[in-house]
C-alpha cells in the first residue's frame, strides 16, 4: 500500500501574535512546528504500514525552511519526502494549492492519501477536500478512527452532534483530527536516518507539463484575503467560584434570564 | 570555530526537549516522592532510543555523538536530575566501557542490546570503603578453571534496582597496587547465583533514581566476561568516568538551567511591593549572574564533549566542565529557592527538588576536590 501524507509547516500558534497594525500573523521568532492535525495523520499512515506494510511518503508544500519540518516526519518513520517549492507556488489560496499538490500526487502515484483537517494558521479545512476533488477520488473528512478492511478503509467520521462510520474504497482521501491518535516522538535513530535521505525539491519545471500556470500563485487564486482584522471582545467574562454544580447551573440560568438571553 | 548546534544537533534537542515536558514532568515530583523510576517511563525512554545515543547505528545506537548526548542530558535534567544518571551510568559508565575495551562479540552480546533499549546497565567500582580511593577496594574475583569467583560489596550502584547488566571491577592480584590488579567483568546482575541487590538507598537528592548496594557472594563468572585485560580494570574504569563526567556536567547545567526558568517564570507574576520581583534590579542583577554562569557551564560541556567526538584528550577538560558546571547548580539552585521564598521552599514547586538534586553532581563520578586534582595534574605543576 502507497500512503502518502500532506503536510503542511506551521508556526506555532501557542506563540504566535497579531500586528495591531496589519493584523496580519507576526513569524519572526516564532517557532515552526508540524501541522497538528497533519502530524496524526502521519502517525495513522505510519501505524496502517506497521499494520498491513507498505510506504509512507511525506508531500509538504512551502518555502525552503520546511525542511525541518519534513526531517522530523521521516525521523518519526516516514519512507521518504517531496517538498513542493517554488516562486510560482507563492501566492496560492487553497484551491490553488490544492492543485500544486493534486498535480504532484498524480505523478507520485497513491493508495491512500492522508491530509490533516485543517492548518491552524489558516483554518479553512479547504485544501484536503479539494485535493481529492481534483483527484477526482472519494474523500472522508473529519476522520477520528481509522482502519483497513480489505481494499477499503473503515472511517469514523466525527461530527457536531453525532458520528458517522463510512466505509470507503482505495484509492481515496482522509483528511485526519487530532483525535484521531497520538502522534508518536521522532526516535534518535530517526533523526540520523532522516539526515541521510534525500529529500526530493519539486519546482515548477517538474509539474510542468500537467500543471497551467494560470491555475496557481496570485493569478491563479479565485479568492483573495481582503482584509485581516483583530476581533474586540464583547464583554468581559465573570468567574462564579465555589460553587456547587447544582448551583452553578441555577446562577448561570439566573444570569442567562437576567440579560434577556433565554 | 563555530558555537552554533547544527541541524540534526537541533532536531535532536527538539525530541528530547517535547519527550521532558510532555512524558517526564508529570511524573517528576510523584517519582521523587515515592523513591522509585516510573518503570513505564523507562521503557518509553528506551522505545525512543535514550539509552543509546552516541553508540554505533550497526549495533542498535542512535548514532549520534557525545554532543548529542550532553544535549539529552540537560534536557532531561532540567526537568529530572534522575532520569539525566539512569541514562548518564547506562550510557556513559556501562555502555562506554563495553564499547570501549569490548571484543566484537562482547558488544554483539551485550553492548548490542543495551543500546537498542532491550537492557538497562549498571556500573560497579565504588564500595564502601573504596570511594574516591580506588585503592581500597576489597572485592575479589579468584580465577577458577574457566570461570571467576566475584566476592565482595558494591555500594552507590546506581540502576542496580532493575539493570540487567552490570561491569564491575574487581581485584584479580591483590599483591599488587589497585591500579594494576583490578579487571573488570560483565555481570547478568538478574541471573548470576550469589548476586544481591539491597533496597533503594535513601538519600537527599536524586530519590527517583536507583542507587543500591550490591552484594557478590561467590559469583561465577566465565572468563569470556573479561572486559580488556585481567588487570586492566584500572584504567577502563578511569576512562569510563572520564566520559561520564561530560554528562554530569550536562546534568548540572540542565539542574541550574531547568530551576531559572521555575524561578523567573514565578518571579514575574509574584509581585511584592506593588510590583512583579523581576522590575526588582535586584532580581534582574541576581538573574543575570545566574545566567550568565549556566551559559558558560554549558559551553565548557559543550567543549569537552566536542573533543570527546574529535578524539582529542578530554579528560581534564571533562574535569573543568564538571568541577564548574556541579557548582553553578548549587549556587543557581539555592539562587532559585531563594527568588521564589517561602514558595521556593516548598515541595509544591520543582526548584526545591532541584536544589537538593544539585548536591550530588559535586561528588559523584569524582568529587570537585578529585577535579581538582586532575585538573592540577594535567598541569605538569609538580
Amino acid at each position: 500500500m502507497k500512503i502518502i501524507v500532506c503536510m503542511k509547516q506551521v508556526p506555532d500558534t501557542a506563540e504566535v501574535r497579531l500586528d495591531p497594525k496589519t493584523n496580519t500573523l507576526i513569524r519572526e521568532g516564532v517557532p515552526s512546528i508540524i501541522n497538528h492535525d497533519d502530524k496524526s495523520g502521519l502517525e495513522a499512515a505510519l501505524r496502517l504500514r506497521e499494520q498491513h506494510g507498505g510506504t509512507v511518503t511525506v508531500v509538504c508544500m512551502g518555502p525552503a525552511q520546511a525542511d525541518v519540518a519534513i526531517r522530523e516526519a521521516l525521523a518519526m518513520g516516514a519512507d521518504d519526502a517531496y517538498l513542493l517549492s517554488a516562486r510560482e507556488f507563492g501566492g496560492s489560496d487553497t484551491y490553488a494549492t490544492a492543485t500544486i499538490i493534486a498535480t504532484a500526487l498524480k505523478k507520485i502515484g497513491f493508495d491512500l492519501v492522508i491530509t490533516g483537517r485543517q492548518a491552524i494558521d489558516g483554518d479553512t479545512a479547504q485544501v484536503g477536500p479539494q485535493i481529492a476533488e481534483q483527484l477526482g477520488i472519494p474523500q472522508v473528512s473529519y476522520a477520528e478512527e481509522l482502519r483497513l478492511d480489505g481494499n477499503s478503509l473503515i472511517v469514523k467520521r466525527q461530527f457536531e452532534d453525532q458520528a458517522h462510520i463510512l466505509k470507503v474504497k482505495m484509492p481515496c482521501l482522509i483528511t485526519a483530527l487530532t483525535e484521531l491518535n497520538e502522534a508518536r516522538y521522532m526516535s534518535v535513530a530517526g533523526i540520523e536516518e532522516a539526515y541521510d535521505k534525500e529529500i526530493k525539491i519539486w519546482g515548477f519545471d517538474d509539474l510542468k507539463d500537467d500543471l497551467n500556470p494560470d491555475w496557481i500563485g496570485l493569478k491563479g487564486s479565485p479568492t483573495n484575503v481582503f482584509k485581516s482584522f483583530g476581533k474586540q471582545p464583547k464583554a468581559a467574562s465573570c468567574v462564579m467560584e465555589g460553587l456547587s454544580a447544582e448551583e452553578a447551573v441555577s446562577e448561570i440560568m439566573k444570569k442567562l434570564i437576567e440579560r434577556h438571553i433565554i | 570555530m563555530d558555537f552554533t548546534l547544527d541541524k540534526r544537533h537541533l532536531l535532536q534537542q527538539q525530541l528530547y526537549r517535547s519527550f521532558a515536558e510532555n512524558e517526564i514532568k508529570p511524573l517528576a515530583k510523584e517519582m521523587d516522592e515515592a523513591e522509585a523510576y516510573d518503570m513505564e517511563l523507562l521503557k518509553k525512554l528506551q522505545r525512543y532510543g535514550f539509552f543509546g545515543i552516541p553508540y554505533s547505528r550497526e549495533y542498535g545506537g542512535g548514532g549520534s555523538d557525545t554532543l548529542g548526548y550532553t544535549l539529552c542530558m540537560e534536557e532531561v535534567s532540567k526537568i529530572d536530575a534522575s532520569t539525566g544518571i539512569t541514562i548518564s551510568v547506562h550510557t556513559s559508565l556501562c555502555c562506554s566501557c563495553i564499547n570501549q575495551f569490548g571484543t566484537s562479540e562482547q558488544k554483539e552480546r551485550f553492548l548490542r542490546p543495551l543500546i537498542d533499549g532491550s537492557k538497562i546497565g549498571c556500573y560497579g567500582l565504588t564500595e564502601p570503603g573504596a570511594g574516591s580511593d580506588v585503592q581500597g577496594a576489597q572485592t575479589v574475583a579468584v580465577k577458577d578453571g574457566d570461570n571467576y569467583a566475584i566476592t565482595g560489596s558494591k555500594i552507590f550502584t546506581t540502576n542496580s534496582g532493575f539493570a540487567d547488566i552490570c561491569v564491575v571491577f574487581a581485584l584479580t592480584d591483590r599483591s599488587v597496587p589497585a591500579a594494576k590488579g583490578l579487571t573488570a567483568f560483565i555481570v547478568d546482575l538478574k541471573e548470576m547465583p550469589g548476586i544481591t541487590v539491597s533496597d533503594n538507598i535513601q538519600r537527599m537528592g536524586l530519590r527517583a533514581a536507583s542507587n543500591c548496594i550490591v552484594s557478590y557472594d561467590n559469583v561465577r563468572v566465565p572468563a569470556d566476561r573479561v572486559l580488556g585485560s585481567v588487570g586492566g580494570g584500572f584504567k577502563i574504569a578511569m576512562k569510563a568516568l572520564d566520559c561520564g563526567r561530560i554528562g554530569i556536567a550536562a546534568q548540572a547545567v540542565g539542574i541550574a538551567q531547568g530551576a531559572l526558568d521555575e524561578a523567573i517564570k514565578y518571579a514575574k507574576e509574584r509581585k511584592q511591593f506593588g510590583r512583579p520581583i523581576t522590575a526588582f534590579q535586584n532580581s534582574q542583577f541576581r538573574i543575570a549572574e545566574m545566567q550568565t554562569k549556566i551559559d558558560a557551564a554549558r559551553l565548557m560541556t559543550w567543549r569537552a564533549a566536542v573533543a570527546e567526538d574529535n578524539g582529542e584528550a578530554f579528560g581534564p577538560l571533562a574535569a573543568k566542565a564538571k568541577l564548574f558546571a556541579s557548582d553553578v547548580a548549587n549556587e543557581v539552585t539555592r539562587f532559585a529557592v531563594q527568588l521564589m521564598g517561602g514558595y521556593g521552599y516548598c515541595r509544591e514547586y520543582p526548584v526545591e527538588r532541584a536544589m537538593r538534586d544539585a548536591k550530588i553532581t559535586e561528588i559523584y563520578e569524582g568529587t570537585s576536590e578529585v577535579m581538582k586534582m586532575v585538573i592540577a595534574g594535567s598541569m605538569k605543576l609538580k
